[in-house]
């Protein structure tokens, strides 16, 4: 245990490699791992800011479907309404239609009973006039017995 | 041993202890280098820093491969103990890099305690005949030099954080008033003087012993066959206690540092 003057020797070596350290050493990791360590809190906070604007879109999204699904039903509930509505109108349509037609053929057939009537009575009284003529076996004015034919007529 | 005659154990102890003294002038005596321990503690400073300054050169901030983390483990460890200790003002300036230069060369040079010093010794003999101690650490000189380099940081670093009138102060009127002035300086001086007593003296103990008892084991494996088996086993055990007693004393050493360091910001 002899202290000499290896002591101030390696005293000058330690102060080399002490400085070696500070000033080669120690920076370059220190940066190094300094950068690294800001990389990854930039990518934790994209990574935050993605997930916040992930939520935001899918809250937008669900607010654009619910729009979408109010305005489908209101659509769907405009149709219901229309589609009833064509429907009344068509039964309507097609009831006065009915109706106008029914008329028509009333009217028609009121038009033929009347015309066969008419007809019916010309004949009754052609023949009513040829039995009488028959009958009496005698010229009948047809002048003077308009009047009584013309009331036969109307009584048939 | 190694010269190849017969020694008897204190010989063999005494061969192995002995520095490769040179003198500078005359007959030495203070003016004598311990070429040994100067020579392998420049070598494994080289080879220690050297590795980091390879590694930290390449060093990415991207994804780093495994001889970088392992690197970068080794720092955020000494920043860790620097971070949790040192808290006056930026560490990375030298606190931490200072510390870690003192965990990562005292670290190697306490690991040398590991090679077998006959199986060194047949290279070291060509060098010095008279001796060749190639654990840097068991050389008091060694830790005397980083424990005082340290203590001589700290008074400085006082000063420059107290001013010279503040740091006289601190001495003379701390930690019991000026109404036991003397006190207050035997008090401190015996701090100042104990410190890197201590410091250095543990390492310096540690490291002695353990490449004491090596010495002893193998001095037993020379006694026979029977013997050598057993002085393997011992051997094998105290090299594996050794391991933790050789990170654990640069670990101490390290954080000694760190804490006188961070003394000398301290107001009392």
């Amino acid at each position: 245990m002899n202290i000499n003057i290896s002591l101030f020797a390696q005293a000058a070596v330690f102060a080399a490699f002490i400085w070696f350290t500070v000033r080669f050493v120690w920076p370059p990791l220190l940066r190094a791992i300094e950068a690294r360590q800001k990389q990854i809190a930039d990518g934790l906070a994209a990574a935050e800011k993605g997930k916040q604007s992930l939520e935001a879109s899918g809250k937008q999204a669900e607010k654009v479907i619910q729009e979408a699904r109010a305005r489908a039903s209101e659509i769907i509930g405009q149709a219901e309404k229309r589609d009833a509505q064509m429907i009344e109108e068509a039964k309507s349509a097609a009831k006065a239609e009915g109706e106008r037609e029914k008329a028509a053929a009333k009217a028609d057939i009121q038009q033929e009973v009347a015309r066969a009537r008419e007809q019916l009575r010309g004949q009754v009284a052609a023949l009513a006039v040829a039995g009488a003529e028959k009958i009496l076996r005698r010229e009948v004015d047809a002048k003077a017995h308009a009047e009584l034919l013309d009331g036969i007529k109307k009584q048939l | 041993m190694a010269a190849g005659k017969e020694l008897n154990p204190t010989e063999y102890i005494g061969h192995h202890l002995t520095h490769d003294a040179q003198p500078l002038f005359g007959e030495g005596g203070f003016w004598t280098l311990n070429v040994d321990s100067l020579s392998v503690s420049i070598l494994l400073g080289f080879i220690g820093l050297g590795f980091l300054w390879w590694i930290v050169r390449g060093a990415t901030s991207g994804v780093p491969n495994r001889r970088q983390a392992f690197v970068e483990l080794l720092f955020g460890f000494v920043d860790d103990q620097a971070k949790g200790i040192f808290k006056h003002g930026d560490r990375s300036k030298f606190v931490a890099p200072a510390a870690l230069t003192v965990f990562v060369w005292v670290l190697l040079m306490n690991a040398m305690d590991f090679l077998p010093v006959d199986i060194i010794a047949m290279g070291t003999q060509h060098v010095s005949e008279h001796g060749f101690r190639i654990v840097p650490t068991a050389d008091v000189n060694t830790t005397f030099a980083l424990a005082l380099s340290v203590w001589v940081l700290m008074i400085v670093f006082s000063i420059q954080a107290k001013g010279l009138g503040g740091w006289l102060h601190e001495l003379f009127f701390s930690p019991f008033g000026k109404w036991l002035l003397p006190a207050n300086f035997l008090f401190n001086l015996i701090e100042y003087v104990s410190k890197p007593l201590s410091h250095s003296l543990r390492l310096y103990g540690n490291m002695y012993a353990g490449e004491l008892i090596f010495l002893l084991l193998w001095m037993l494996a020379a006694a026979g066959i029977g013997w050598a088996g057993l002085a393997f086993l011992l051997g094998w055990g105290w090299a594996i206690f050794h391991i933790l007693i050789v990170v654990l004393q640069a670990y101490i050493f390290m954080m000694l540092t760190i804490v006188y360091f961070a003394m000398a910001y301290e107001h009392h």
